[in-house]
């Protein structure tokens, strides 16, 4: 058997590799900390694959050349931070609305506004579900490790593609930055998902036809679909429409295409939940202080378990209910002042205790102060 | 309501944009009786027409405004945007797709103000996308409001005590910004704008082709100019040949507007240079 390709990379460069695994042969990107890493592996390696790397002008212009590669055939992705991601909310509400497949990478730090460029952060994490305005559902998924990262934003560009929607990485500053020795897979062991294009001929083709899944095939340009794509609300044929009975047909699309594969969306780590009397939750570098903690607290015999979220939307909301019903109480540990804490204590029963631990000084949470936060809730 | 077939241009010069209408979609469209909008249109098409260029192989790309509604109503891939952004987009498209030719539909405010760093920008890397700017001097779609075109002390609903800001001129931007083709027509002059239309679309490189049009809805009404025959009468009287403004002085040109091939330069193309450095970095 051939050697396991093995690399030290750090969170950023595992990214890129991610994404050129799943098949990204377009990236534009703006500099920002602490991002800038995947704009510059993307620059590096996307030549010699034949793809594109273009630095824009400003994250507005990324957002906007992501999705005109995507539309016109190309799986594409552009990383940033909370500032820039900010400034992409305009375009990636117009990728929600058109239905473009694309991947936004951000890779956070403190806010808002400029606040801590260099500093660990999970404070992006409801801008991620709302950021831009309107009513639409939204994928994010959120790595805790290096490898995680990788295939991670494997998954990021097949839920992309399989729903035609962008997808938000949320990747933590220490994560991003952090090396770590990973396995570059090999070819063909992780499935890599295409959009599906159309079969019709041209002139049957609805670009916004509501399908049994809710997602429409996607030529790309130039193969003889010629359509119309716009942010304004639209019709089946794309046109814009202002009556009520097309808008809810429209807005329950993107709902839908989303909210009824839930199942397969979700993606959660559970760890020594069985007998669990106390959960903790948690996602990205915070689900590895937690597990490390949940670890020793079992040492000590305290029936303790964890639940990591890879996907944080759609949140999982029917999984964390059965998992968590059984128990007293909950802790949910984030590195902000509290996003998806409201999540958790929106779904689980009233007569759960649940209690959180918070960071937003710029560090991250260690395994021993969630245990304090453990004795504590004792 | 009559469906347009694409399966035989018809013969008559003046048919010639019915061949290229969308089929299926529903008219009328949103511009105004009278608007230079679908002036603008006819010259682009009867120029993209004679080209001979397969559609498939055309994407218009625009932002939002009066003007960037036109490829909601022609047959090619239509790429309808968000305010000002149409370049990147259209520049995603082009590196993308070398192999398609990319046009972008925009107007003063959307062009100018709100995507006016993204111009400069695509104007510098020199890619190969046609714009054209349609310049009413105003916001029309929103009703009325000054934009980075109101010349000074004219009234528009923001201005209404006359505009205490100066203008853009769109072209000597463009020129400066590294754009190596840049035209301005009026649609007082159709054969004209049709052969400027053609020559940014074959140019290779960045290519801006400038109309001054009328919004007597808005403009001209605000600034009493009158209908919107007067006001493309007075563009008609306002127009002048490069080549004659050569000869004559500020003073003479004072209130004029120059038209025709104000700059043309060949230098690498953004594309083509990096179809280069793929080629460079590729394995062997």
């Amino acid at each position: 058997m051939a050697k396991e390709n093995r690399q030290l990379l750090q969170g950023n460069a595992a990214c890129v590799q991610g994404a050129l695994y799943a098949g990204m042969r377009f990236f534009a990107g703006y500099p920002i900390t602490p991002s800038t890493e995947i704009a510059e592996g993307s620059a590096r390696e996307l030549p010699k694959l034949g793809g594109k790397f273009i630095q824009m002008e400003d994250e507005l212009g990324s957002i906007a050349a992501i999705i005109g590669a995507s539309v016109s055939g190309a799986k594409a992705m552009t990383g940033t931070s909370g500032p820039g991601y900010s400034l992409m909310l305009e375009n990636i509400g117009y990728a929600f609305m058109t239905e473009v497949p694309v991947v936004v990478v951000n890779v956070q730090r403190g806010g808002p506004s400029t606040g801590l460029p260099t500093k660990v952060s999970q404070s992006d994490t409801m801008q991620a579900r709302w950021g831009t305005h309107g009513d639409y559902s939204s994928i994010t998924v959120a790595p805790s490790t290096v490898g995680d990262t990788l295939t991670e934003t494997i998954r990021a560009f097949n839920l992309a593609e399989r729903f035609r929607t962008p997808v938000t990485i949320l990747l933590d500053e220490v994560i991003a930055h952090s090396r770590e020795i990973i396995r570059i897979p090999e070819p063909g062991e992780y499935e890599v998902i295409d959009r599906v294009k159309p079969t019709c001929p041209p002139e049957e083709y609805l670009p916004y036809e509501i399908t049994e899944n809710y997602v429409t095939p996607m030529p790309a340009y130039g193969e003889g679909y010629r359509y119309h794509i716009t942010g304004l609300t639209h019709d089946q044929h794309g046109f814009p429409t202002n009556k009520p009975s097309e808008i809810i047909v429209k807005l329950d699309k993107l709902k839908k295409k989303i909210e009824n594969y839930k199942d397969e969306i979700t993606k959660i780590r559970v760890e020594m939940m069985d007998d669990a009397e106390i959960a903790i939750i948690s996602y990205g570098s915070v689900s590895r202080a937690a597990l490390q903690a949940t670890m020793l607290a079992r040492e000590a015999g305290v029936k303790v378990g964890c639940i990591q979220l890879y996907t944080i939307w759609p949140f999982p909301e029917k999984e964390l209910l059965e998992l968590c019903g059984k128990c007293q109480k909950v802790i949910v540990g984030e590195l902000n002042m509290g996003q998806i804490v409201h999540e958790v204590e929106r779904i689980l029963p009233r007569d759960i205790s649940i209690n959180t631990i918070q960071r937003y000084d710029g560090e991250i949470l260690t395994p021993v102060q969630i245990l304090e936060k453990l004795e504590e809730v004792l | 309501m009559a469906t347009v077939t694409e399966k035989k241009a018809p013969k008559q010069k003046s048919d010639v944009t019915l061949h290229y209408l969308r089929p299926g979609k529903k008219f009328p469209n949103v511009w105004c009786p009278g608007c230079g909008i679908g002036i603008v249109m006819g010259a682009y098409i009867r120029a993209l027409d004679k080209l001979g260029w397969d559609r498939n192989k055309v994407a218009m790309v625009s932002g939002i405004g009066c003007s960037s509604r036109m490829p909601v109503y022609l047959d090619f891939h239509a790429l309808h945007t968000t305010h000002g952004r149409a370049l990147p987009f259209a520049t995603g498209v082009k590196f993308n797709r070398p192999d398609m030719n990319v046009v972008v539909i925009t107007g003063d405010g959307d062009a100018l103000a709100i995507g006016g760093n993204h111009f400069i920008h695509a104007c510098r890397r020199n890619i190969n996308i046609t714009v054209i700017l349609i310049n009413n001097n105003i916001y029309g779609m929103t009703g009325g409001q000054g934009s980075p075109t109101t010349p000074s002390h004219s009234y528009s609903t923001t201005t209404p005590y006359g505009n205490a800001e100066k203008h853009f001129d769109p072209c000597t931007l463009a020129k400066a910004a590294g754009a190596t083709f840049v035209a301005r027509g009026t649609v007082a002059n159709v054969p004209q704008l049709e052969k400027l239309a053609s020559q940014a679309l074959q140019h290779h490189g960045f290519s801006l082709l400038e109309v001054v049009t009328n919004c007597h809805t808005y403009y001209g009404r605000l600034n009493r100019m009158g209908d919107a025959v007067t006001m493309i009468q007075k563009f008609k009287e306002d127009a002048v040949m490069l080549g004659k403004a050569k000869k004559m002085t500020p003073e003479e040109l004072e209130g004029k507007f120059i038209v025709g091939v104000l700059h043309e330069e060949e230098k690498t193309e953004f594309c083509d240079v990096y179809d280069q450095v793929v080629e460079h970095v590729s394995p062997k």
